[in-house]
């Protein structure tokens, strides 16, 4: 088994002639956890597209072990849930899991196990307008389970849950890490992660440098 | 998962997507046969005319037709993230791109070769030039999708695409225009068509394999 890393060195984001961060490096092992924090604004959002490749950074490079993350082998190994959720509101539950898992690679759960786990077991056949804001969120993030992913990137995923939904995404978390993933996410909320590594970075400090 | 699993999914996912949205289906149909009906009484009664120019007609309003339903392509997977999805995946882009456009000219496209000859007959259309019309719709209307995705695809970023969509896509859409109609009207005088039909099939070969690239480097430059 190959050993993950994801790499950033020297990277920097400018928007509309504003530095929101530069020379930031990091590297993130299997098993850890990367929270981005600081004042909106502050590029957390940027950094992470700048990580799903949607974004050139303005300097520097990102690497997923020894290569530029531009291939589909980082594709593979990635998910990324933004704040836009992904799925289809028109779609079932089961339809736009089953578009999923077409799309990436077979992972450890199944479908209706992984619906289990996110508590939506038994919402196959309902259509996903018909879900609460909240709903939605658990589902997109049972599309993490059903992919095969090493590293999940996530932006603000407690938003709209309640505190068992949140409780439930941080025990995803945990085993996810245990399992030898890793996370890197942004969040305005205190997470509550025992025995994970976790690196915090804060984009409006290092600002001020 | 395959890649042909991947672009089987994507074209089931947009079909059942068409179904529940039927609007989207019956809009540019029934444009195309308002256009085409407002025609003879437009001209009144004048049969010659209106079998002269009932080619034309035809292929301008497919064109049109084309283009409206073109902003819906990109548009919705846009708005609710499923395009970022899109380009995370594995598979290549622009595999996963083309069977968007497959199922949007199966839902656009497509119905308009079914009404075509009952409105060319509307027309008084020769009999014989109907097949030949039928041909190349056939032909012709997946180059519309093909061609009109890469326009999107660059314009679905902009709140108000619609203009520069039309101005970058209409020029692109003319050498099937000219062709298409062409073959029609020759079909009608008796006279022979291969070149106009062979001309039509490398136009699609040609942007089957060319427009699936430019689109899907095109989409990722809009979610920047």
């Amino acid at each position: 088994m190959t050993a993950y890393l994801l790499q950033g060195s020297g990277l920097s984001c400018i928007r509309d002639d504003r530095v929101l961060f530069s020379e930031l490096n990091f590297q993130l092992n299997a098993g850890q956890i990367l929270l981005l924090e600081g004042k909106n604004g502050s590029g957390k959002t940027s950094l992470l597209r700048i990580l799903c490749g949607f974004r050139e950074p303005d300097a520097g490079e990102v690497r997923w072990g020894d290569e530029a993350i531009n291939d589909s082998a980082y594709y593979a190994d990635m998910a990324y849930i933004g704040h836009l959720d992904g799925i289809k509101k028109e779609l079932t539950v089961l339809e736009n899991l089953k578009v999923s898992l077409a799309l990436g690679v077979t992972g450890q759960y199944s479908i209706s196990d992984a619906l289990t786990k996110v508590h939506l077991h038994g919402y196959d056949e309902v259509l996903v307008q018909a879900l609460s804001a909240g709903q939605k969120r658990r589902l997109s993030l049972a599309r993490l389970l059903i992919t095969h992913n090493v590293l999940w990137i996530l932006d603000e995923p407690f938003t709209s849950l309640d505190k068992q939904g949140i409780a439930l995404i941080e025990s995803l978390m945990v085993e996810h890490c245990a399992n030898g993933g890793m996370i890197v996410l942004t969040s305005h909320h205190d997470i509550d992660l025992h025995e994970v590594d976790v690196i915090r970075i804060n984009l409006s400090t290092l600002q001020l440098r | 998962m395959t890649l042909s699993h991947a672009f089987f999914a994507i074209i089931r996912r947009d079909l059942v997507l068409a179904l529940r949205r039927r609007a989207e289906i019956a809009n540019p149909l029934l444009f195309f046969v308002l256009v085409i009906t407002l025609f003879p009484l437009g001209i009144g009664a004048q049969p010659q005319l209106l079998q002269a120019i009932a080619a034309g007609i035809i292929w301008v309003s497919a064109l049109l037709a084309a283009m409206l339903s073109l902003d819906s392509l990109f548009r919705s997977d846009f708005d609710d993230g499923c395009l970022e999805q899109i380009l995370l995946s594995p598979h290549p882009t622009s595999i996963l791109v083309l069977g968007k456009i497959v199922a949007h000219w199966l839902v656009t496209g497509l119905p308009l070769l079914i009404v075509a000859p009952l409105l060319a007959v509307f027309l008084g259309m020769p009999n014989h030039a109907i097949g030949i019309l039928l041909l190349t719709l056939l032909l012709g209307t997946p180059v519309l999708s093909l061609i009109g995705a890469i326009g999107v695809a660059l314009t679905v970023g902009l709140r108000r695409g619609g203009m520069i969509l039309s101005l970058l896509v209409l020029p692109l859409y003319v050498p099937v225009l000219i062709f298409a109609s062409n073959a029609v009207e020759m079909a009608s005088s008796g006279l022979p068509v291969n070149a106009q039909i062979n001309i039509l099939c490398s136009i699609l070969i040609m942007s089957l394999v060319l427009a699936p690239w430019p689109t899907a480097a095109a989409l990722k430059m809009s979610l920047n």
